[in-house]
């Protein structure tokens, strides 16, 4: 009989921490499929969050460093500036990037770091415990805003597929989503091709993954792929926002 | 060596830190500092290397991080507020146990404080400062060619410990024009970094530079070795200078910028037939008890000089272990005292009358 699926070779064939449901597993996926396609395993090191996808280091059969919250594109940054011909790629969720991190991810995109960014968006904090992120949607109720996310107090989901595509530098950035098998291979070209634009060494590259969060939404995760699809991405559009004007 | 050059301390530290081969090098301006920034930004281009202004001193000691996982020779400097920035990054830096070089010239505080010189930061600079158990080597120099030697120094017991080196000064030092010599250029043979993430080659286990421990049996485990490396540095790296403490009666301890006032001020006290000598620390931590313990022998008063307010009088009195008296003086606010004030102090301690 022919293999026609076989796990991706930079994917460490151990068992996740992952919440049942959780979209984490299949991004993961994705990334190691890019990794392995493009055939760059021994010259990637990748830079894991802190939160829900902070054990990605042992999720990954590539050098991994562990950042703090927040600062994986200055790890990066250090990173890529010391060993220039490797492709470093973050893995960051929205409460690292988004909110703690947004200095740090500004300010590397501005400068076109040269460097791969998976930015995984489930609109809450996951790991501690499903408080309200900078993504959480308007009216969405978690742990820290339980009537709803008022926007007159905290203000609006922020946008950072839209917000860094503001910024000069960034060559790709890219939203996606995993809720379905043709967004599932739309992420997949999206993610590849970021890695790519590095490759061919032109410049910052991100692409905006929107995950589901079961635990913390509190839906069965077939329910939690609807509730993406009905509620996330109508905010957070689908979409190439950036794309390098030629990719060799 | 090559013939004396006349430089700023920030410059010649610069310089240094290139000499040792350090080629990456991530900062954010601060005064008194600024002058380190601004010579690397014309000096690493020159050799190949790396300036990267960075965004914040946060930023930028995380930049460190990561080019140390990856194996290089790296540094950053500020000055006290700036440092204080960084303490997150260090504490991550000590657990993940990465090598790097980190320069504080540090100013009066807290909060904004000054942009004058002080030592107001030997607390933070040894005692922790970032969360968690943890130790930084610490050096101070009191003058530019120390701060040259010492900067090489700095690199090469980061890489021996695989721990981040702090090179302590403060405004005076970083601002101050004094002749310098470097050591004869030579090809610098670095140390190997295995553990390094620089992509994984498959004839290793992939390396993970990391500093999260979830088992508590494991996080115990790792401090435990945490503390013996510390230990192995207490036994190995103490470094001091001792200036007629022979037949000193009273030893006046100082380090950096002010233990050079109060080599004046023993010269001074001598010609008045006080037996007076000094005690400068050149690592403060570790810090030279022992040294200072062995004084407390002969000596029959102790003296410590600093230009904050009584900070590392607690390790002079933990050294001394209540075998004499040991006294304070000490400005604060960017103040740096002058000699005569530090012979009166002397005078004071010698006749008895100042406060323990």
């Amino acid at each position: 009989m022919k293999v026609v699926f076989t796990r991706p070779q930079s994917l460490a064939d151990v068992n996740t921490h992952y919440c049942p449901g959780c979209t984490h597993g299949i991004i993961h996926r994705l990334v190691a499929e890019a990794i392995d396609e493009l055939g760059v395993a021994e010259r990637t090191i990748g830079v894991a969050p802190v939160g829900c996808s902070v054990l990605a280091y042992n999720y990954f059969n590539v050098d991994f460093q562990e950042a703090a919250h927040g600062r994986a594109p200055a790890v990066a940054t250090g990173i890529k500036r010391a060993l220039p011909d490797r492709i470093v790629f973050t893995y960051q969720g929205d409460g690292d990037l988004a909110s703690i991190g947004t200095a740090e991810i500004v300010h590397a995109a501005n400068r076109g770091e040269s460097i791969t960014v998976i930015y995984v968006n489930n609109a809450i904090y996951g790991m501690t415990g499903g408080q309200m992120a900078p993504t959480t949607l308007e009216g969405q109720k978690t742990t820290t805003s339980p009537n709803g996310r008022d926007v007159n107090t905290v203000g609006y989901p922020i946008r950072v597929a839209e917000m860094l595509s503001t910024l000069v530098a960034p060559q790709y950035i890219a939203r996606v989503a995993v809720n379905s098998p043709a967004n599932i291979q739309k992420a997949k070209r999206a993610i590849k091709k970021a890695f790519e634009v590095q490759l061919n060494n032109n410049g910052f590259a991100l692409v905006e993954v929107l995950s589901t969060c079961p635990t913390n939404w509190g839906l069965a995760p077939e329910k939690a792929l609807k509730w993406l699809e009905e509620n996330m991405i109508p905010y957070y559009p689908l979409g190439e926002f950036k794309v390098p004007k030629e990719v060799e | 060596m090559s013939e004396k050059l006349l430089m700023k301390g920030n410059e010649a530290l610069g310089e240094a830190a290139i000499q040792a081969g350090c080629r990456l090098y991530f900062a954010y301006p601060i005064t008194p500092q600024s002058e380190l920034p601004e010579y690397l930004a014309k000096r690493m281009p020159q050799v190949g290397g790396v300036f990267l202004q960075a965004e914040s001193e946060v930023a930028a000691i995380n930049m460190v991080y990561g080019a140390a996982g990856a194996g290089a020779r790296v540094m950053t400097s500020s000055s006290s507020p700036g440092i204080s920035l960084k303490q997150e990054g260090l504490s991550y830096i000590a657990g993940a146990e990465l090598p790097c070089v980190v320069v504080n010239m540090s100013r009066g505080g807290p909060g904004l404080g000054s942009i004058q010189p002080s030592q107001s930061d030997y607390f933070q600079a040894t005692k922790g400062g970032g969360h968690g158990d943890y130790r930084l080597l610490v050096l101070a120099p009191a003058s530019v060619q120390e701060v040259v030697d010492l900067t090489i120094l700095a690199f090469d017991l980061a890489d021996k410990y695989r721990n981040p080196v702090m090179i302590m000064g403060d405004g005076l030092l970083g601002q101050m024009m004094e002749p310098v010599a470097f050591p004869a250029e030579e090809k610098r043979e670095l140390p190997p970094k295995p553990w390094a993430t620089t992509g994984w080659k498959k004839d290793r286990p992939k390396n993970i530079i990391n500093s999260l421990e979830l088992q508590p049996e494991r996080l115990e485990m790792h401090n435990r070795r945490l503390q013996e490396k510390y230990a192995r540095a207490a036994a190995e790296e103490v470094r001091w200078e001792g200036y007629r403490t022979d037949d000193a009666a009273i030893v006046v301890a100082a380090f950096g910028t002010v233990a050079r006032i109060a080599r004046s001020a023993v010269d001074a006290a001598r010609e008045k037939g006080i037996k007076a000598g000094l005690f400068r620390p050149i690592t403060l931590w570790p810090y030279p008890s022992a040294a200072l313990a062995e004084l407390a022998d002969t000596a029959q008063a102790f003296l410590s000089v600093e230009m904050n307010c009584g900070q590392m009088v607690e390790d002079v009195r933990l050294a001394v272990n209540g075998k004499r008296p040991v006294y304070f003086y000490g400005r604060s606010g960017g103040i740096v005292p002058t000699p005569e004030e530090v012979l009166a102090e002397i005078e004071k301690a010698v006749n008895g009358r100042c406060e323990a």
